[in-house]
Protein backbone atom coordinates (compact mmCIF):
# COMPACT_ATOMS: atom_id res chain seq x y z
CA UNK A 1 0.00 0.00 0.00
CA UNK A 2 1.38 3.61 -0.62
CA UNK A 3 2.69 5.53 2.17
CA UNK A 4 0.39 8.60 2.78
CA UNK A 5 1.81 11.15 4.23
CA UNK A 6 0.57 11.97 7.67
CA UNK A 7 -0.84 15.14 7.51
CA UNK A 8 -3.06 14.06 4.94
CA UNK A 9 -4.00 11.53 6.78
CA UNK A 10 -4.67 13.61 9.27
CA UNK A 11 -7.06 15.65 7.23
CA UNK A 12 -9.06 13.10 6.14
CA UNK A 13 -9.30 12.18 10.25
CA UNK A 14 -10.33 15.56 11.27
CA UNK A 15 -13.35 15.61 8.10
CA UNK A 16 -14.10 11.82 8.85
CA UNK A 17 -14.60 12.57 12.67
CA UNK A 18 -16.38 15.52 11.76
CA UNK A 19 -19.30 13.42 9.84
CA UNK A 20 -19.49 10.56 12.10
CA UNK A 21 -19.23 12.94 15.35
CA UNK A 22 -15.97 10.79 17.11
CA UNK A 23 -13.08 12.20 18.33
CA UNK A 24 -10.05 12.49 15.58
CA UNK A 25 -7.81 10.01 17.40
CA UNK A 26 -10.14 7.39 16.98
CA UNK A 27 -10.82 8.53 13.12
CA UNK A 28 -7.45 7.93 12.73
CA UNK A 29 -6.82 4.51 13.93
CA UNK A 30 -9.83 3.54 12.32
CA UNK A 31 -7.99 4.47 8.99
CA UNK A 32 -4.97 2.84 9.59
CA UNK A 33 -6.77 -0.53 10.63
CA UNK A 34 -5.75 -0.68 14.31
CA UNK A 35 -9.39 -0.47 15.18
CA UNK A 36 -12.94 -1.61 13.96
CA UNK A 37 -14.31 1.04 11.69
CA UNK A 38 -17.95 2.80 12.92
CA UNK A 39 -20.73 3.21 11.24
CA UNK A 40 -19.34 3.07 7.50
CA UNK A 41 -23.24 2.46 6.25
CA UNK A 42 -24.09 5.36 6.63
CA UNK A 43 -21.66 6.55 4.15
CA UNK A 44 -23.76 5.34 0.88
CA UNK A 45 -25.88 7.92 2.08
CA UNK A 46 -24.04 10.64 0.83
CA UNK A 47 -23.92 9.43 -2.92
CA UNK A 48 -27.87 9.26 -2.33
CA UNK A 49 -27.60 12.70 -1.98
CA UNK A 50 -26.93 13.58 -5.21
CA UNK A 51 -29.59 11.14 -6.70
CA UNK A 52 -32.50 13.41 -4.94
CA UNK A 53 -31.12 16.83 -5.54
CA UNK A 54 -31.90 17.69 -9.32
CA UNK A 55 -36.09 17.18 -8.14
CA UNK A 56 -35.23 19.04 -5.67
CA UNK A 57 -34.35 22.07 -7.18
CA UNK A 58 -37.36 22.46 -9.11
CA UNK A 59 -39.67 22.31 -5.74
CA UNK A 60 -38.90 25.58 -3.89
CA UNK A 61 -39.90 27.95 -6.39
CA UNK A 62 -42.18 29.70 -4.66
CA UNK A 63 -39.89 31.20 -2.26
CA UNK A 64 -38.04 33.26 -4.96
CA UNK A 65 -40.66 34.98 -6.87
CA UNK A 66 -41.20 35.84 -10.31
CA UNK A 67 -37.65 35.84 -11.57
CA UNK A 68 -37.98 31.80 -11.15
CA UNK A 69 -40.70 31.20 -12.92
CA UNK A 70 -38.01 32.52 -16.10
CA UNK A 71 -36.04 29.46 -15.56
CA UNK A 72 -38.86 27.12 -14.78
CA UNK A 73 -40.42 28.36 -18.35
CA UNK A 74 -36.84 27.07 -20.38
CA UNK A 75 -37.37 23.74 -18.02
CA UNK A 76 -39.28 22.47 -20.88
CA UNK A 77 -36.70 22.37 -23.00
CA UNK A 78 -33.96 20.78 -21.20
CA UNK A 79 -32.30 19.50 -24.00
CA UNK A 80 -30.81 23.11 -25.75
CA UNK A 81 -30.46 25.05 -21.89
CA UNK A 82 -27.67 24.30 -19.79
CA UNK A 83 -30.57 25.39 -17.24
CA UNK A 84 -28.93 22.75 -15.14
CA UNK A 85 -26.57 25.27 -14.24
CA UNK A 86 -28.65 25.86 -11.43
CA UNK A 87 -28.71 21.96 -9.87
CA UNK A 88 -24.55 22.52 -9.96
CA UNK A 89 -24.36 25.09 -8.45
CA UNK A 90 -26.30 23.59 -5.55
CA UNK A 91 -24.09 20.14 -5.61
CA UNK A 92 -20.86 21.24 -3.48
CA UNK A 93 -23.02 21.92 -0.46
CA UNK A 94 -25.62 18.92 -0.54
CA UNK A 95 -25.31 18.06 2.74
CA UNK A 96 -27.48 20.96 3.72
CA UNK A 97 -30.36 19.51 1.61
CA UNK A 98 -30.44 16.42 3.47
CA UNK A 99 -29.80 18.16 7.03
CA UNK A 100 -32.09 20.59 8.42
CA UNK A 101 -29.72 20.76 11.44
CA UNK A 102 -30.36 23.95 13.09
CA UNK A 103 -26.82 25.19 13.14
CA UNK A 104 -26.94 24.95 9.30
CA UNK A 105 -30.41 27.27 9.02
CA UNK A 106 -28.38 30.63 9.30
CA UNK A 107 -27.32 29.39 5.25
CA UNK A 108 -30.58 30.33 3.60
CA UNK A 109 -30.50 33.67 5.29
CA UNK A 110 -29.03 36.09 2.88
CA UNK A 111 -31.56 34.48 0.32
CA UNK A 112 -34.04 35.38 2.38
CA UNK A 113 -33.07 39.07 2.81
CA UNK A 114 -33.72 40.11 -0.75
CA UNK A 115 -36.22 38.55 -1.02
CA UNK A 116 -39.70 40.19 0.63
CA UNK A 117 -42.93 38.89 2.30
CA UNK A 118 -43.85 36.17 0.33
CA UNK A 119 -40.89 33.62 2.38
CA UNK A 120 -44.24 33.40 4.55
CA UNK A 121 -46.28 31.28 1.56
CA UNK A 122 -44.35 28.33 2.72
CA UNK A 123 -42.54 28.39 5.81
CA UNK A 124 -41.16 25.16 6.07
CA UNK A 125 -39.62 25.11 2.69
CA UNK A 126 -35.68 25.93 3.28
CA UNK A 127 -34.30 27.80 0.63
CA UNK A 128 -31.94 25.97 -0.92
CA UNK A 129 -31.51 27.22 -4.20
CA UNK A 130 -30.94 31.04 -5.22
CA UNK A 131 -31.18 32.55 -8.97
CA UNK A 132 -27.82 33.28 -10.11
CA UNK A 133 -28.39 34.08 -13.71
CA UNK A 134 -30.66 32.76 -16.84
CA UNK A 135 -28.92 30.79 -19.26
CA UNK A 136 -30.61 31.38 -22.79
CA UNK A 137 -32.15 28.89 -24.64
CA UNK A 138 -28.90 28.94 -26.99
CA UNK A 139 -26.31 26.92 -25.32
CA UNK A 140 -22.84 28.92 -24.39
CA UNK A 141 -21.01 25.68 -25.57
CA UNK A 142 -21.48 24.19 -28.90
CA UNK A 143 -20.11 20.67 -29.37
CA UNK A 144 -17.70 20.81 -31.95
CA UNK A 145 -17.80 17.59 -33.57
CA UNK A 146 -20.03 15.02 -33.45
CA UNK A 147 -19.08 11.70 -31.14
CA UNK A 148 -16.70 9.74 -32.62
CA UNK A 149 -16.14 5.87 -32.46
CA UNK A 150 -12.99 5.26 -30.83
CA UNK A 151 -10.97 2.44 -29.92
CA UNK A 152 -8.08 1.98 -27.30
CA UNK A 153 -4.44 2.80 -29.02
CA UNK A 154 -3.38 -0.35 -27.24
CA UNK A 155 -3.76 -2.94 -28.63
CA UNK A 156 -5.64 -1.66 -32.01
CA UNK A 157 -3.31 0.93 -33.20
CA UNK A 158 0.24 -0.35 -31.68
CA UNK A 159 -0.16 -3.94 -32.31
CA UNK A 160 -0.72 -3.37 -36.00
CA UNK A 161 2.32 -0.47 -36.13
CA UNK A 162 4.65 -3.10 -34.33
CA UNK A 163 3.79 -6.35 -36.85
CA UNK A 164 4.14 -3.35 -40.00
CA UNK A 165 7.63 -2.65 -37.98
CA UNK A 166 8.57 -6.19 -38.34
CA UNK A 167 7.74 -7.00 -41.85
CA UNK A 168 9.21 -4.17 -42.88
CA UNK A 169 12.14 -4.77 -40.91
CA UNK A 170 11.78 -8.56 -42.22
CA UNK A 171 11.82 -7.67 -46.15
CA UNK A 172 15.22 -4.60 -45.09
CA UNK A 173 16.66 -7.31 -44.57
CA UNK A 174 16.05 -10.05 -46.72
CA UNK A 175 16.38 -7.40 -49.68
CA UNK A 176 19.86 -6.77 -48.37
CA UNK A 177 21.16 -10.09 -47.86
CA UNK A 178 20.69 -10.77 -51.85
CA UNK A 179 20.70 -7.52 -53.09
CA UNK A 180 24.28 -5.92 -52.92
CA UNK A 181 24.56 -2.18 -53.02
CA UNK A 182 26.77 -1.15 -55.60
CA UNK A 183 30.48 0.11 -55.67
CA UNK A 184 32.03 1.38 -58.85
CA UNK A 185 35.44 2.27 -58.77
CA UNK A 186 36.83 4.60 -57.07
CA UNK A 187 35.73 7.91 -57.83
CA UNK A 188 37.68 9.84 -60.84
CA UNK A 189 36.72 13.55 -62.01
CA UNK A 190 38.68 12.81 -65.34
CA UNK A 191 36.85 10.24 -66.57
CA UNK A 192 32.94 10.81 -66.83
CA UNK A 193 30.60 7.29 -67.51
CA UNK A 194 28.34 7.71 -70.44
CA UNK A 195 25.70 8.56 -69.77
CA UNK A 196 25.86 10.15 -66.53
CA UNK A 197 22.77 9.40 -64.11
CA UNK A 198 21.34 11.13 -61.18
CA UNK A 199 19.50 9.30 -58.46
CA UNK A 200 16.63 7.48 -59.44
CA UNK A 201 13.92 10.38 -58.02
CA UNK A 202 16.02 13.19 -60.27
CA UNK A 203 15.78 10.88 -63.57
CA UNK A 204 12.33 12.35 -64.43
CA UNK A 205 13.35 15.59 -63.49
CA UNK A 206 17.16 14.97 -65.86
CA UNK A 207 14.68 13.30 -68.51
CA UNK A 208 12.64 16.44 -68.39
CA UNK A 209 15.77 18.74 -68.88
CA UNK A 210 16.98 16.83 -72.14
CA UNK A 211 13.76 18.41 -73.48
CA UNK A 212 13.62 22.02 -71.84
CA UNK A 213 15.33 24.42 -71.40
CA UNK A 214 17.60 23.78 -68.64
CA UNK A 215 16.36 26.75 -66.86
CA UNK A 216 13.15 25.85 -67.14
CA UNK A 217 13.02 22.37 -66.58
CA UNK A 218 15.61 22.07 -63.98
CA UNK A 219 14.66 24.79 -61.46
CA UNK A 220 10.96 26.07 -62.41
CA UNK A 221 10.04 22.35 -62.30
CA UNK A 222 10.93 21.37 -58.90
CA UNK A 223 11.15 24.33 -56.93
CA UNK A 224 8.30 26.11 -58.42
CA UNK A 225 5.89 22.95 -58.80
CA UNK A 226 7.77 21.00 -56.38
CA UNK A 227 8.66 22.85 -53.75
CA UNK A 228 6.03 26.30 -53.77
CA UNK A 229 3.16 23.98 -56.07
CA UNK A 230 3.19 21.35 -53.64
CA UNK A 231 2.82 23.38 -50.57
CA UNK A 232 0.31 25.69 -51.99
CA UNK A 233 -2.65 22.66 -52.46
CA UNK A 234 -4.32 22.75 -49.61
CA UNK A 235 -4.77 26.67 -50.02
CA UNK A 236 -5.80 26.06 -53.81
CA UNK A 237 -8.05 23.35 -53.53
CA UNK A 238 -10.79 24.83 -51.01
CA UNK A 239 -13.13 22.52 -52.02
CA UNK A 240 -14.07 21.03 -48.75
CA UNK A 241 -15.07 17.59 -49.36
CA UNK A 242 -13.21 14.57 -49.33
CA UNK A 243 -15.30 12.05 -51.03
CA UNK A 244 -13.46 11.13 -54.21
CA UNK A 245 -16.75 11.42 -56.30
CA UNK A 246 -17.02 15.19 -55.21
CA UNK A 247 -13.35 16.02 -56.12
CA UNK A 248 -12.63 14.70 -59.43
CA UNK A 249 -11.09 17.57 -60.75
CA UNK A 250 -8.19 17.28 -57.93
CA UNK A 251 -8.00 14.04 -58.02
CA UNK A 252 -7.21 13.80 -62.16
CA UNK A 253 -4.76 16.52 -61.57
CA UNK A 254 -2.62 14.81 -58.90
CA UNK A 255 -3.12 11.30 -61.37
CA UNK A 256 -1.82 13.18 -64.18
CA UNK A 257 1.09 14.54 -62.14
CA UNK A 258 1.87 11.16 -60.62
CA UNK A 259 1.41 9.37 -64.16
CA UNK A 260 3.80 11.60 -65.94
CA UNK A 261 6.31 11.74 -63.17
CA UNK A 262 6.37 7.77 -63.18
CA UNK A 263 6.58 8.49 -66.71
CA UNK A 264 9.71 10.38 -67.18
CA UNK A 265 11.01 8.84 -64.61
CA UNK A 266 10.76 5.50 -66.15
CA UNK A 267 12.22 6.24 -69.58
CA UNK A 268 14.94 7.59 -67.83
CA UNK A 269 15.69 4.77 -65.76
CA UNK A 270 15.31 2.41 -68.21
CA UNK A 271 15.12 4.10 -71.78
CA UNK A 272 18.27 6.33 -71.79
CA UNK A 273 21.57 5.00 -72.86
CA UNK A 274 24.73 6.36 -74.10
CA UNK A 275 24.70 9.68 -75.09
CA UNK A 276 21.32 10.16 -73.66
CA UNK A 277 19.87 8.08 -76.53
CA UNK A 278 16.97 6.19 -76.44
CA UNK A 279 17.33 2.05 -75.94
CA UNK A 280 15.20 -0.46 -74.97
CA UNK A 281 15.92 -2.55 -72.28
CA UNK A 282 15.14 -5.50 -73.85
CA UNK A 283 17.73 -5.43 -76.34
CA UNK A 284 20.18 -2.62 -75.88
CA UNK A 285 20.68 -3.18 -72.04
CA UNK A 286 19.92 -1.18 -69.15
CA UNK A 287 22.42 1.51 -67.49
CA UNK A 288 21.12 2.34 -64.15
CA UNK A 289 23.89 1.42 -62.06
CA UNK A 290 21.89 2.01 -58.48
CA UNK A 291 20.56 -1.76 -59.55
CA UNK A 292 23.46 -3.12 -61.21
CA UNK A 293 23.48 -6.23 -58.79
CA UNK A 294 19.42 -6.66 -59.70
CA UNK A 295 20.23 -6.04 -63.05
CA UNK A 296 23.33 -8.73 -63.73
CA UNK A 297 21.20 -11.07 -61.48
CA UNK A 298 22.05 -14.61 -62.61
CA UNK B 1 -21.93 -2.72 -3.95
CA UNK B 2 -20.36 -4.38 -1.29
CA UNK B 3 -19.66 -2.48 1.45
CA UNK B 4 -15.78 -1.91 2.31
CA UNK B 5 -14.20 -1.07 4.91
CA UNK B 6 -12.21 2.25 4.56
CA UNK B 7 -9.08 0.00 4.46
CA UNK B 8 -10.01 -1.90 1.81
CA UNK B 9 -11.26 1.41 -0.03
CA UNK B 10 -7.90 2.82 0.26
CA UNK B 11 -6.08 -0.22 -0.84
CA UNK B 12 -8.33 -0.38 -4.42
CA UNK B 13 -7.51 3.57 -4.95
CA UNK B 14 -4.21 3.35 -4.47
CA UNK B 15 -3.56 0.49 -6.79
CA UNK B 16 -5.87 1.54 -9.08
CA UNK B 17 -4.22 -0.58 -11.77
CA UNK B 18 -5.10 -3.89 -10.32
CA UNK B 19 -1.19 -4.87 -9.75
CA UNK B 20 -0.09 -6.96 -6.81
CA UNK B 21 2.18 -4.33 -4.51
CA UNK B 22 4.40 -6.99 -4.08
CA UNK B 23 6.06 -6.70 -7.93
CA UNK B 24 9.44 -6.15 -7.41
CA UNK B 25 10.48 -2.17 -6.46
CA UNK B 26 12.97 -2.31 -9.43
CA UNK B 27 10.90 -3.22 -12.18
CA UNK B 28 8.14 -0.65 -10.43
CA UNK B 29 10.36 1.62 -10.64
CA UNK B 30 10.96 1.38 -14.18
CA UNK B 31 7.73 0.64 -15.55
CA UNK B 32 4.59 2.97 -15.19
CA UNK B 33 1.30 1.48 -13.58
CA UNK B 34 -0.34 0.04 -16.07
CA UNK B 35 2.14 -1.16 -18.12
CA UNK B 36 2.06 -4.66 -19.39
CA UNK B 37 5.45 -5.29 -18.26
CA UNK B 38 4.63 -5.42 -14.94
CA UNK B 39 3.54 -7.98 -12.32
CA UNK B 40 -0.18 -8.54 -12.18
CA UNK B 41 -1.21 -6.71 -15.11
CA UNK B 42 -4.20 -7.54 -16.20
CA UNK B 43 -6.41 -6.44 -19.33
CA UNK B 44 -9.24 -3.77 -18.55
CA UNK B 45 -10.01 -0.62 -20.15
CA UNK B 46 -8.80 1.37 -17.82
CA UNK B 47 -5.15 -0.37 -17.98
CA UNK B 48 -5.47 -0.08 -21.76
CA UNK B 49 -5.56 3.55 -21.09
CA UNK B 50 -2.80 3.65 -18.96
CA UNK B 51 -0.52 2.03 -21.50
CA UNK B 52 -0.39 5.06 -23.61
CA UNK B 53 -0.94 7.69 -20.84
CA UNK B 54 1.27 6.53 -18.31
CA UNK B 55 4.06 6.00 -20.45
CA UNK B 56 6.60 7.79 -22.90
CA UNK B 57 4.22 6.81 -25.58
CA UNK B 58 1.68 9.44 -24.77
CA UNK B 59 4.11 11.50 -26.69
CA UNK B 60 3.41 10.25 -29.89
CA UNK B 61 -0.07 8.57 -29.35
CA UNK B 62 -3.19 9.75 -27.95
CA UNK B 63 -5.14 7.30 -25.92
CA UNK B 64 -7.96 6.55 -27.93
CA UNK B 65 -7.70 6.92 -32.02
CA UNK B 66 -10.79 6.86 -34.35
CA UNK B 67 -11.86 3.16 -35.26
CA UNK B 68 -11.80 3.61 -38.87
CA UNK B 69 -8.49 5.00 -38.66
CA UNK B 70 -6.75 1.82 -37.24
CA UNK B 71 -7.64 0.04 -40.54
CA UNK B 72 -4.49 -0.81 -42.19
CA UNK B 73 -6.55 0.27 -45.29
CA UNK B 74 -6.95 3.64 -44.58
CA UNK B 75 -3.47 5.04 -43.74
CA UNK B 76 -1.24 1.65 -45.13
CA UNK B 77 0.98 2.98 -42.53
CA UNK B 78 2.95 4.22 -44.88
CA UNK B 79 3.77 7.82 -42.45
CA UNK B 80 4.72 5.43 -39.65
CA UNK B 81 6.59 3.23 -42.05
CA UNK B 82 8.54 6.42 -42.84
CA UNK B 83 8.96 7.52 -39.38
CA UNK B 84 10.47 3.64 -38.81
CA UNK B 85 12.20 3.49 -41.82
CA UNK B 86 14.37 7.01 -40.87
CA UNK B 87 14.89 5.13 -37.32
CA UNK B 88 16.48 2.47 -38.92
CA UNK B 89 18.59 4.49 -40.75
CA UNK B 90 19.95 6.47 -38.09
CA UNK B 91 20.64 3.33 -36.35
CA UNK B 92 22.41 1.72 -39.36
CA UNK B 93 23.94 5.14 -40.06
CA UNK B 94 25.16 5.80 -36.95
CA UNK B 95 27.51 2.19 -37.30
CA UNK B 96 28.32 2.98 -40.66
CA UNK B 97 30.06 6.34 -39.27
CA UNK B 98 32.16 3.96 -37.34
CA UNK B 99 34.09 2.80 -40.36
CA UNK B 100 34.33 5.68 -42.38
CA UNK B 101 36.30 8.86 -43.05
CA UNK B 102 34.96 11.82 -45.19
CA UNK B 103 38.46 11.97 -47.01
CA UNK B 104 40.59 10.25 -49.44
CA UNK B 105 40.27 7.22 -47.45
CA UNK B 106 36.14 7.60 -48.30
CA UNK B 107 36.54 4.71 -50.88
CA UNK B 108 39.18 2.10 -49.21
CA UNK B 109 36.86 2.26 -45.84
CA UNK B 110 33.62 0.91 -47.88
CA UNK B 111 35.39 -1.38 -49.49
CA UNK B 112 36.59 -2.55 -46.51
CA UNK B 113 33.58 -2.25 -44.45
CA UNK B 114 32.70 -4.39 -47.03
CA UNK B 115 35.02 -7.33 -46.97
CA UNK B 116 36.43 -6.82 -43.35
CA UNK B 117 33.69 -6.08 -41.25
CA UNK B 118 31.44 -8.61 -39.77
CA UNK B 119 27.95 -7.57 -41.34
CA UNK B 120 29.18 -4.82 -42.78
CA UNK B 121 27.78 -5.59 -46.35
CA UNK B 122 24.80 -6.11 -44.74
CA UNK B 123 24.24 -2.88 -42.79
CA UNK B 124 25.58 -0.79 -45.44
CA UNK B 125 22.63 -2.26 -47.92
CA UNK B 126 20.25 -2.16 -45.28
CA UNK B 127 21.45 1.39 -45.36
CA UNK B 128 21.23 2.15 -48.76
CA UNK B 129 18.16 0.01 -49.59
CA UNK B 130 16.50 1.34 -46.67
CA UNK B 131 17.33 4.86 -47.63
CA UNK B 132 15.72 4.31 -51.52
CA UNK B 133 12.56 2.68 -50.36
CA UNK B 134 12.08 5.49 -47.60
CA UNK B 135 12.10 8.26 -50.65
CA UNK B 136 9.71 5.72 -52.05
CA UNK B 137 7.51 5.49 -49.07
CA UNK B 138 7.32 8.92 -48.37
CA UNK B 139 6.28 9.50 -51.84
CA UNK B 140 3.27 7.03 -51.34
CA UNK B 141 2.52 8.59 -48.06
CA UNK B 142 2.12 12.13 -50.14
CA UNK B 143 0.21 10.08 -53.00
CA UNK B 144 -2.03 8.22 -49.84
CA UNK B 145 -2.96 11.65 -48.14
CA UNK B 146 -3.76 13.50 -51.18
CA UNK B 147 -6.20 11.42 -52.80
CA UNK B 148 -7.95 11.13 -48.91
CA UNK B 149 -7.89 14.75 -49.33
CA UNK B 150 -6.27 14.91 -45.84
CA UNK B 151 -4.71 18.30 -46.53
CA UNK B 152 -7.93 20.38 -46.05
CA UNK B 153 -8.90 22.19 -43.32
CA UNK B 154 -7.72 21.73 -40.57
CA UNK B 155 -4.68 20.16 -41.95
CA UNK B 156 -3.18 22.22 -44.56
CA UNK B 157 -0.30 23.68 -42.88
CA UNK B 158 0.87 19.96 -42.17
CA UNK B 159 0.17 19.27 -45.67
CA UNK B 160 2.99 22.41 -46.26
CA UNK B 161 5.76 20.97 -43.20
CA UNK B 162 4.92 17.20 -45.26
CA UNK B 163 6.03 19.05 -48.35
CA UNK B 164 9.21 19.87 -46.78
CA UNK B 165 9.11 16.65 -45.25
CA UNK B 166 9.75 15.04 -48.68
CA UNK B 167 12.07 17.59 -49.34
CA UNK B 168 14.41 17.43 -46.86
CA UNK B 169 13.94 13.19 -47.51
CA UNK B 170 15.23 13.98 -51.13
CA UNK B 171 18.16 15.96 -49.56
CA UNK B 172 19.24 13.11 -47.03
CA UNK B 173 19.10 11.00 -49.81
CA UNK B 174 21.13 12.66 -52.36
CA UNK B 175 24.06 14.19 -49.71
CA UNK B 176 24.03 10.25 -48.63
CA UNK B 177 24.80 9.27 -52.39
CA UNK B 178 27.90 11.01 -52.78
CA UNK B 179 29.31 9.67 -49.38
CA UNK B 180 31.05 5.99 -50.92
CA UNK B 181 32.96 8.07 -53.36
CA UNK B 182 32.78 5.53 -56.30
CA UNK B 183 32.15 6.70 -59.91
CA UNK B 184 28.36 6.52 -59.30
CA UNK B 185 28.39 8.71 -56.68
CA UNK B 186 30.50 11.19 -57.58
CA UNK B 187 28.69 11.53 -61.32
CA UNK B 188 25.30 11.13 -60.06
CA UNK B 189 25.68 13.89 -57.66
CA UNK B 190 27.66 16.16 -60.49
CA UNK B 191 24.28 15.67 -62.53
CA UNK B 192 22.53 16.88 -59.63
CA UNK B 193 24.69 20.13 -58.99
CA UNK B 194 24.47 20.89 -62.31
CA UNK B 195 20.44 21.13 -62.39
CA UNK B 196 20.63 23.42 -59.69
CA UNK B 197 23.21 25.56 -61.18
CA UNK B 198 20.74 26.78 -63.77
CA UNK B 199 19.01 28.18 -61.12
CA UNK B 200 18.29 31.51 -62.42
CA UNK B 201 20.92 34.75 -61.10
CA UNK B 202 22.47 32.80 -58.53
CA UNK B 203 22.85 29.44 -59.97
CA UNK B 204 26.69 29.53 -59.60
CA UNK B 205 27.17 30.48 -56.27
CA UNK B 206 24.39 27.99 -55.02
CA UNK B 207 26.63 25.19 -56.93
CA UNK B 208 30.04 26.29 -55.61
CA UNK B 209 28.21 26.27 -51.89
CA UNK B 210 27.12 23.22 -52.02
CA UNK B 211 30.23 21.40 -53.80
CA UNK B 212 32.59 23.42 -51.92
CA UNK B 213 34.27 24.81 -54.93
CA UNK B 214 33.78 23.62 -58.78
CA UNK B 215 33.34 20.60 -59.26
CA UNK B 216 33.26 17.31 -56.64
CA UNK B 217 36.71 17.10 -54.64
CA UNK B 218 37.19 16.06 -51.20
CA UNK B 219 35.83 19.14 -50.21
CA UNK B 220 32.57 18.83 -51.89
CA UNK B 221 32.73 14.99 -49.73
CA UNK B 222 32.99 16.60 -46.39
CA UNK B 223 30.60 18.93 -46.68
CA UNK B 224 28.09 16.50 -47.66
CA UNK B 225 28.99 14.09 -45.39
CA UNK B 226 28.34 16.65 -42.59
CA UNK B 227 24.89 17.63 -44.12
CA UNK B 228 23.87 14.15 -44.16
CA UNK B 229 24.98 13.06 -41.09
CA UNK B 230 24.07 16.23 -39.10
CA UNK B 231 22.27 19.24 -40.48
CA UNK B 232 19.77 17.41 -42.43
CA UNK B 233 18.23 14.61 -39.62
CA UNK B 234 18.83 17.22 -37.20
CA UNK B 235 16.47 19.60 -39.50
CA UNK B 236 14.09 16.53 -40.06
CA UNK B 237 14.07 15.55 -36.54
CA UNK B 238 12.29 18.74 -35.74
CA UNK B 239 10.26 19.03 -38.44
CA UNK B 240 8.55 15.50 -37.95
CA UNK B 241 8.43 16.42 -34.12
CA UNK B 242 6.10 19.21 -35.60
CA UNK B 243 4.44 16.76 -37.93
CA UNK B 244 3.22 14.17 -35.45
CA UNK B 245 2.37 16.88 -33.21
CA UNK B 246 0.14 18.79 -35.88
CA UNK B 247 -1.88 15.34 -36.87
CA UNK B 248 -2.49 14.95 -33.12
CA UNK B 249 -3.90 18.32 -32.77
CA UNK B 250 -5.58 18.45 -35.94
CA UNK B 251 -7.95 15.49 -34.67
CA UNK B 252 -6.02 12.63 -35.80
CA UNK B 253 -6.07 10.85 -38.31
CA UNK B 254 -8.76 12.50 -41.25
CA UNK B 255 -11.88 10.66 -42.24
CA UNK B 256 -13.59 8.93 -42.94
CA UNK B 257 -14.04 9.31 -46.60
C1 LIG C 1 9.67 12.03 -43.40
C2 LIG C 1 8.53 11.99 -43.92
C3 LIG C 1 7.19 11.80 -43.24
C4 LIG C 1 6.87 11.13 -42.09
C5 LIG C 1 7.81 10.36 -41.17
C6 LIG C 1 5.44 11.27 -41.91
C7 LIG C 1 4.71 10.69 -40.89
C8 LIG C 1 3.34 10.76 -40.76
C9 LIG C 1 2.54 9.95 -39.88
C10 LIG C 1 3.09 8.88 -38.93
C11 LIG C 1 1.24 10.30 -40.06
C12 LIG C 1 0.03 9.65 -39.39
C13 LIG C 1 -0.90 9.03 -40.39
C14 LIG C 1 -0.31 8.06 -41.37
O1 LIG C 1 0.48 7.19 -40.97
O2 LIG C 1 -0.64 8.17 -42.56
C15 LIG C 1 1.22 11.37 -41.02
C16 LIG C 1 0.09 12.03 -41.46
C17 LIG C 1 0.07 13.05 -42.39
N1 LIG C 1 1.11 13.40 -43.22
FE1 LIG C 1 3.01 12.72 -43.06
N2 LIG C 1 4.92 12.03 -42.93
C18 LIG C 1 5.96 12.36 -43.76
C19 LIG C 1 5.87 13.08 -44.93
C20 LIG C 1 4.73 13.71 -45.37
C21 LIG C 1 4.59 14.35 -46.65
C22 LIG C 1 5.65 14.38 -47.74
C23 LIG C 1 3.32 14.87 -46.69
C24 LIG C 1 2.63 15.67 -47.78
C25 LIG C 1 3.18 16.45 -48.58
C26 LIG C 1 2.68 14.57 -45.43
C27 LIG C 1 1.41 14.98 -45.05
C28 LIG C 1 0.68 14.42 -44.04
C29 LIG C 1 -0.67 14.78 -43.69
C30 LIG C 1 -1.51 15.88 -44.33
C31 LIG C 1 -1.06 13.91 -42.66
C32 LIG C 1 -2.43 13.82 -42.00
C33 LIG C 1 -3.14 12.69 -42.71
C34 LIG C 1 -4.47 12.33 -42.14
O3 LIG C 1 -4.92 12.97 -41.18
O4 LIG C 1 -5.09 11.40 -42.70
N3 LIG C 1 3.55 13.85 -44.66
N4 LIG C 1 2.51 11.62 -41.45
Amino acid sequence: MVDIPEHLLLRSAEARAKALGISVEQALSEMKGESTPTVVEEEPEVIEVELVTPPEAEVPAPVETPVVEEVKAEAPAPVETPVVEEVKAEAPAPVEVEAPAPTKAAAPAPAKADTPEEVEFAPEVKVTQRLLTVVKAKPIQKAASEPVDKVNTWPHLMLPEFISLMVMMAFLIILSAILQAPLLEEANPNITPNPAKAPWYFLGLQEALSYWDPQIAGVMIPLVIGLIGFAAIPYIDRNKENNPSKRKYAIMMYTFFLAGAGTLTIIGVLFRGPGWNWTYPWIDGIWFDDLLDWINFE
Amino acid sequence: MAKLTLKERFKKSTSGSGESAKAGKFATSIFRPGSPFRKGYTDSPRNRSYVVMNNVLYHLHPVKVKRHGVRLSYTLCLGGMSFFLFIVLTITGIWLMFYFRPTEMAYADIQALQTSVAFGSLVRNMHRWGAHLMVLVVFLHMSRVFYHGAYKAPREFNWVIGVILLFLTLFLSFTGYLLPWDQLAIWAVTVGGNMASYTPVFGAQIKFGLFAGLEATTATLLRFYVLHVLFFPFIIVIFMAIHFWRVRKDGGISGPL
